[in-house]
């Protein structure tokens, strides 16, 4: 039998289970009655109907306006007629709208067999329909239907999920080349600026080259603007670090500054719109298998800096340059050429983030990207990238932008105010560098 | 068998009783005893891994034993921590120094122990008491100079007396002439005298066998943890001590080898570079061994980093079969078929946080991943052949190299290298630090590589060693070759010293 070392299990996965608790955690904490609103429910939720009502009867179809609601009052009534049901009238709004429409309706004095309503409607209807019946007595026979609920927790509700990746996939495809940076013990704090920058470039030379009325081509040619000119900003930095020894810290903190200004300047301090919906395509889109287009990029991105990571030369060298600079450059690693490498990577992410931002907005914003730096490097570090350079992994930072991204929806399912936040987000960060420190001496305190 | 010199009665200074100290996985000292007598020089000897470091580092606090007992003067003492280990007398002098560097050797001498954490420093006071304890062993050294600027000597003088301004009645020195130049080391062996006669007990570690005869009063030998034997330095030989280490008899401390000589296949033209390198010319023949020594600081090492590269030259040329080679940095050198196993593994000759394999792998990507994409199962098994063939113990090739012996990690520089297979290898202080039986093996291999008609730069201190393995020597002293040796054989130790402290640059 072969002894399982816990400490061992628990470093190499600890990350991993710490985003597991926090899931289980959100999830028992938001667990309540949920009510489906999906094209599946309707159908059932017909067929209910249709198995208790003699058809031709006269039925309502009431949803709330907003989220599922019109989809979902559509599908109701195509499978309520299929069934032989009359719906004699459909309604998505507000309940004052449903008031309405139930009393235009009880006027008629025509038979109201049933009303079919979503779970906001169907409380509204319990709640009132026997008062309403008093005045108009054919409603009072109405029965009142909604989806079977079930209990289910508002955080693993599938869009939820989707919204936490899609948040996150800015921050996470960012910290990718964050971790290679950090790992060859450097830092970069100018992706925060660089995102306003590629944004602002990016609609600048949309507008330059198509007006107001861009092409698909002038909004290919613009975002590719804005990634290389951010990537021309990383190749500078890492110009600056290795030509001049600069250390990372001041040089980006130098660019952070300059290039939030001149987004600003480039933008005259006002957000520019892109004139082509079609521009949202990468922010807002979902294309394949009902995911964020984002968060394909994302996944895509990752899975490719695992493999540079662990399987290529060039991902060896990063290890090697963190590890002991000295004696990389002693076995033939072209030290410089690593290090400008992976600023310019970062660089071309960092643009890469500001498209996929000034995407969502279908604008750039000199504004955007205000202090995601610190959550990019916080994604990192949690994820158990050392600062001190020559470990990490790809993977755990995907794991730490998740853990990050899961406490920001998980405070905000349940109404944690915004200062709060802030201070938990700075407890676990606090705590995931603890762990990594205790890590590294075994878990035992330091003895000096 | 009498294993305790000295009179019986005596109270010993130092006694550790049946130590025992395990690591996961390893047990590394199993029941070890020593004792150590006021004013003697009690000699610490084994090869890597037989446990030294271990039982210094429980005595110093570093460690706790999980079993056994330590008394000092007859009284229990407790060494748990280095604060306890420090109060109860004994000073720990590690290779690598705890000197500040920016700090002066007055205050680096009694840093810790300021009267009062919140006053003034009496400065006065501790400048008397720091000249009474240079003088009380004999060496001048300036001490209001930043420890920065002391040579390596100076600074292990200063660690002395930082253990002595603590009262320090034991003093553990881990191979303390490592970094020292021959002439320097004659220097501490005066110092240790001084100790000696006030009454103070020295644990001395070295591999240097020649030190331990000068030396050394008793020898304790240590062997995979265990204890093998003390004796007094009068009932042994270097033959007899080496079998003790090793556990079984070495013909000879240096393979034999039939040179056969070809063609200058590399040859260095005027190399120079400031004031530390001037004017460096030689060559190596197909096949030969050449050895470089001189003092510490004499520009050996220099050398060597501008012919890989490490460093750029003011001006000279270097030539490979004729060929002039364009180095402007360590990837050009390999690539033109130079490697340079460097003198201090830790720093310059591996990344201590990667495995084996990947160190192994380094520099060789251009083998294994002649696309980028690194082929692991090729580099595996090439890898899995040199631990077989030059015996590199690891349990397997993902150890980190940070947790391997000084001779592994050796091996796997060696193993990196022999990889590359190029044709001049420049090896610098390639045994240092290194055991006995794991020495012989890299002289084999350099002899092995010699005999493959490779050109071999060994820069080396130990003077049994360049005369044990050179087919030619060069002696080299303030950037200057100050002499050629070609008739190795009749040479002695005597003969390169006059070289090594010559000014008069030989004629070319």
């Amino acid at each position: 039998m072969k002894n399982i070392d816990y400490a061992k299990l628990f470093s190499d996965y600890g990350t991993l289970f710490v985003l597991l608790l926090l899931c289980i955690g959100f999830s028992v904490v938001t667990l309540e009655e949920q009510s489906p609103t999906s094209a599946d429910a309707a159908r059932r939720l017909a067929k209910r109907i249709s198995d208790e009502l003699s058809s031709g009867s006269n039925v309502i179809v009431l949803t709330r306006q907003g989220g599922d609601g019109e989809s979902f009052a559509a599908a109701l009534k195509e499978n309520l007629t299929k069934a032989e049901l009359n719906v004699v009238q459909t309604v998505v709004g507000q309940p004052a709208d449903a008031r309405k429409a139930l009393v235009k309706y009880g006027a008629t004095g025509n038979k109201l067999a049933g009303i079919t309503a979503d779970k906001h409607m169907a409380n509204f209807c319990n709640a009132n329909l026997a008062k309403l019946a008093e005045t108009n007595p054919s409603l009072g026979k109405a029965k009142v239907y909604q989806p079977q609920t079930y209990r289910w927790p508002n955080f693993l509700k599938k869009d939820n999920l989707l919204n936490i990746m899609k948040q996150i996939s800015v921050v996470a495809i960012i910290a990718i080349g964050m971790t290679m940076i950090i790992i060859t013990a450097g830092i970069d704090l100018s992706v925060g600026s660089l995102i306003a920058f590629s944004g602002v470039i990016t609609a600048l030379a949309i507008r330059g080259l198509g007006g107001d009325d861009p092409t698909m081509g002038h909004l290919w040619l613009g975002s590719l603007a804005g990634i290389l000119v951010c990537g021309l900003v990383g190749l500078f930095t890492g110009g600056l670090v290795t030509l001049f020894g600069i250390p990372a810290f001041i040089a980006t903190l130098g660019i952070m500054f300059s290039a939030r200004g001149l987004a600003f300047i480039f933008a005259d301090s006002e957000p520019i719109a892109v004139g082509n919906e079609a521009f949202g395509w990468l922010g807002r889109g979902r294309d394949f298998l009902g995911l964020p287009n984002s968060v394909i990029l994302m996944l895509i991105l990752f899975a490719i800096a695992h493999v540079l990571m662990t399987r290529t030369s060039i991902g060896r060298y990063i290890y090697a340059v963190g590890g002991n600079p000295e004696a990389a450059r002693l076995s033939g690693v072209p030290v410089k050429w690593v290090l400008v490498f992976v600023y310019t990577l970062t660089g071309l992410l960092a643009g890469l983030g500001g498209v996929m931002e000034a995407s969502l907005h279908v604008t750039g914003d000199p504004k955007a990207g205000n202090l995601v730096e610190l959550q990019v490097i916080a994604a990192v570090v949690v994820g158990g990238t050392s600062l001190a350079g020559g470990q990490g992994k790809i993977l755990g930072t995907l794991i730490g932008a998740f853990i990050i991204g899961v406490i920001r929806n998980g405070m905000n399912l349940t109404g944690v105010e915004a200062h709060m936040q802030s201070v938990i987000y700075g407890v676990v960060i606090l705590i995931a560098v603890l762990i990594d420190r205790l890590k590294s001496q075994g878990f035992r305190l330091r003895k000096r | 068998m009498p294993s305790t010199p000295g009179p019986p009665t005596e109270i010993p200074l130092l006694r550790m009783r049946g130590i025992r100290k395990s690591f996961p996985g390893v047990k590394a000292l199993k029941g070890v005893d020593i004792t150590l007598q006021a004013g003697e020089v009690l000699a610490l000897l084994g090869e890597n891994g037989a446990g030294k470091s271990t039982l210094i580092k429980v005595l110093g606090g570093a460690h706790q034993t999980d079993e056994g007992t330590i008394e000092i003067s007859g009284q229990p003492a407790s060494v748990a921590t280095p604060q306890l280990s420090q109060a109860s007398g004994i000073g720990i002098i590690y290779q690598e120094f705890n000197l500040v560097p920016y700090l002066t050797v007055r205050e680096n001498i009694f840093l810790g122990q300021e009267p009062c954490r919140i006053s003034f420093i009496p400065k006065r006071d501790e400048s008397a008491k720091a000249r009474a304890l240079f003088e009380r062993i004999g060496v001048d050294i300036p001490i209001e100079a930043e420890c920065r600027q002391l040579t390596v000597a100076q600074q292990q003088i200063v660690e002395i007396v930082k253990a002595l301004a603590q009262d320090a009645r034991i003093i553990v020195m881990d191979e303390p002439s490592a970094a020292l130049s021959p002439r320097e080391t004659k220097g501490l062996f005066r110092v240790i005298d001084e100790l000696k006669s006030h009454g103070i007990g020295i644990i001395y570690i070295s591999h240097r066998l020649d030190e331990i005869f000068e030396v050394a009063d008793r020898v304790t030998i240590l062997r995979d943890g265990e204890h093998i034997d003390t004796r007094p330095i009068a009932d042994l030989t270097r033959e007899k001590m080496i079998e003790l280490m090793v556990g079984r008899s070495l013909e000879k401390e240096f393979p034999r080898r039939q040179a056969s000589l070809g063609q200058a296949r590399f040859e260095v033209t005027n190399l120079q570079h400031g004031s530390q390198v001037r004017g460096v010319s030689f060559n190596i023949r197909a096949g030969e061994v050449l050895g470089l020594t001189g003092l510490v600081g004499a520009g050996r090492t220099e050398t060597a980093r501008l012919l890989f590269g490490a460093d750029r030259p003011d001006h000279g040329v270097i030539r490979l079969d004729g060929k002039p080679l364009k180095i402007k940095s360590p990837r050009d050198a390999i690539r033109q078929g130079i490697c340079l196993l460097t003198e201090d593994r830790k720093t310059h000759g591996l990344v201590l946080g990667q495995s084996a394999r990947e160190n192994f792998g380094l520099p060789n990507l251009s083998q294994f991943a002649p696309l980028g994409f690194i082929r692991q199962r090729e580099e595996s098994l090439c890898f899995a052949r040199y631990v077989d063939q030059i015996q590199i113990k690891i349990t397997n090739p993902e150890q980190i190299t940070g947790t391997l012996s000084g001779g592994n990690q050796q091996k796997i520089v060696l193993a990196k290298w022999l990889q590359r297979n190029a044709e001049v290898i420049i090896f610098d202080e390639p045994t240092r630090g290194i055991d006995v039986g794991a020495k012989y093996e890299i002289y084999q291999l350099i002899n092995q590589l010699a005999a493959d008609g490779k050109a071999i730069l060994m820069i080396s201190s130990e003077l049994p060693e360049v005369l044990g393995m050179s087919d030619r020597i060069l002696v080299m002293n303030e950037g200057r070759i100050t002499g050629e040796i070609t008739d190795v054989p009749n040479t002695t130790q005597e003969d390169i010293m006059k070289l090594a402290i010559s000014r008069q640059p030989l004629a070319a």
